[in-house]
């Protein structure tokens, strides 16, 4: 049982639905943007998207090819490990599903990684089944450039670290490999229902 | 909580004695958590002002209006009280003095605060490299440790720059207006020197530093930034 804070009322915001909200998050209608260096800026014509790995082939797309694959269009609700919440956030963008559609693997774990330099780690079920998507539209407007655009991961269900901004590619891999903030301190899994925000949660 | 310190009209510092605190690196931050008598909690990060070898560890919080756990920290916690938090956190935004120079940091407003910690840091090391401090404010009284760090300046050779975007024509004959290249310029090391950049702020202000930075010559990869505050979607 925590220990009151003398004093502490608090300055509690009506929320629609509770049960949306994980434990030890607020609710903000702002986007804020989190980051641990410049933002990347890759033209488009330089850009391509890979899966790679432990897989048969590697594939890639070049940027009209990423963009003419099946879309979906989600509305989800995201949870930042800073405490935020944002709730009916809508993207357009490929199911994770669709990309690894073909891909032959025996590979259990990926590292998305990006431009920038920044990595982080999932277990491929955590993006399979309609859970993740590399999206390239907030609301109606291109992704833009602060938020990770042209593309970033989207992982609804964990927190947001794991939907990684100016994402490149996937590579599959045997073992789970920490990635950047996995490195420094913060939870392997992430999920923000079991409040799994620093290493030891 | 053993005291408190006004900073500025809109930031206070509060002095805290940990009964286990496992140490922290200069840049880091914790996470504060308050539980109302009901159950209800807030929780909320706030950067560690003080250097690891500083007796008592402090955070300079500031009064947000709107804000749920910085107007409690800000006004309502007393010395004596007890205040739940968990740290530290984070390991990249971090200096220690064996990572050497040089050092480049660029704060906007309340972004002053983890560099008071990697400034003290500094002081009580070998001071290999004096760091350069780029310091954005309002106006003069929003500056946040301003007599500490024109000692720094005075005594310690610390090269310290502030630049005031709001302040009233007047006494002030520093720099005035927003951080742009040609000031970066003038402050940073060349980018030959590899300098190591922090740069922590508003996001707007983060991102047009980071930017400028990355526009003249600055390796991205040396470039550390540190977000705060909300953003237009």
């Amino acid at each position: 049982m925590a220990p009151v804070s003398r004093g502490f009322h608090g300055r509690r915001r009506p929320v629609e639905d509770p049960s949306r909200v994980p434990p030890g998050q607020y609710v903000t209608g702002d986007f804020p943007v989190l980051s641990a260096g410049p933002t990347p800026r890759t033209p488009l014509t330089d850009w391509t998207f890979a899966i790679s790995g432990a897989i048969d082939e590697p594939v890639s797309w070049s940027w009209e090819e990423f963009t003419a694959l099946p879309a979906q269009t989600v509305t989800v609700d995201i949870p930042c490990v800073t405490k935020w919440s944002k709730l009916d956030t809508s993207w357009k963008g490929v199911a994770v599903d669709t990309l690894l559609e073909g891909v032959t693997t025996a590979a259990d774990f990926l590292t998305a990684w990006c431009d920038g330099g920044y990595t982080t780690n999932l277990a491929l079920e955590d993006v399979r089944d309609g859970k993740a998507w590399v999206a390239y539209q907030y609301g109606d407007e291109p992704l833009a450039s602060e938020h990770g655009g042209p593309v970033r991961l989207l992982v609804p269900h964990l927190y947001f670290w794991k939907s990684a901004k100016w994402v490149r590619g996937l590579t599959l891999t045997f073992d789970d490999e920490p990635g950047f903030w996995e490195t420094y301190g913060y939870h392997n899994h992430g999920d923000p229902w079991l409040e799994q925000r620093y290493q030891g949660d | 909580m053993r005291d408190v310190i006004d900073e500025t009209p809109r930031c206070r510092s509060i002095v805290l004695d940990p009964p286990a605190w496992p140490g922290h690196r200069a840049g880091q931050h914790l996470d504060v958590r308050l539980t109302a008598e009901d159950g209800y909690q807030a929780q909320r990060s706030y950067s560690i002002a003080s250097a690891p070898e500083d007796d008592g560890l402090v955070l300079t919080v500031e009064r947000l209006d709107d804000g749920e756990v910085s107007p409690y920290l800000a006004d309502e916690l007393r010395p004596g009280d007890e205040l739940e938090m968990r740290g530290p956190i984070g390991g990249y935004f971090v200096w220690e003095d064996s990572d050497g120079g040089p050092v480049m940091l660029v704060a906007g407003g309340s972004g002053i605060v983890p560099f008071r910690a990697m400034l003290r840091h500094w002081a009580a090391g070998d001071r290999a490299v004096a760091p350069r401090l780029l310091y954005s404010s309002r106006t003069a009284v929003d500056l946040i440790y301003r007599e500490e760090l024109m000692h720094l300046a005075d005594s310690d050779g610390v090269d310290v720059r502030f630049t005031l975007t709001r302040e009233p024509p007047g006494a002030w004959t520093g720099h005035r207006g927003r951080v742009d290249r040609h000031l970066l310029a003038d402050v940073s090391w060349p980018p030959e020197d590899r300098p190591l950049v922090f740069v922590c702020g508003p996001s707007a202000f983060v991102e047009t530093v980071a930017q400028g930075l990355v526009d003249t010559g600055h390796q991205p990869s040396r470039i550390r930034t540190e977000r705060f505050g909300p953003t237009g979607t």
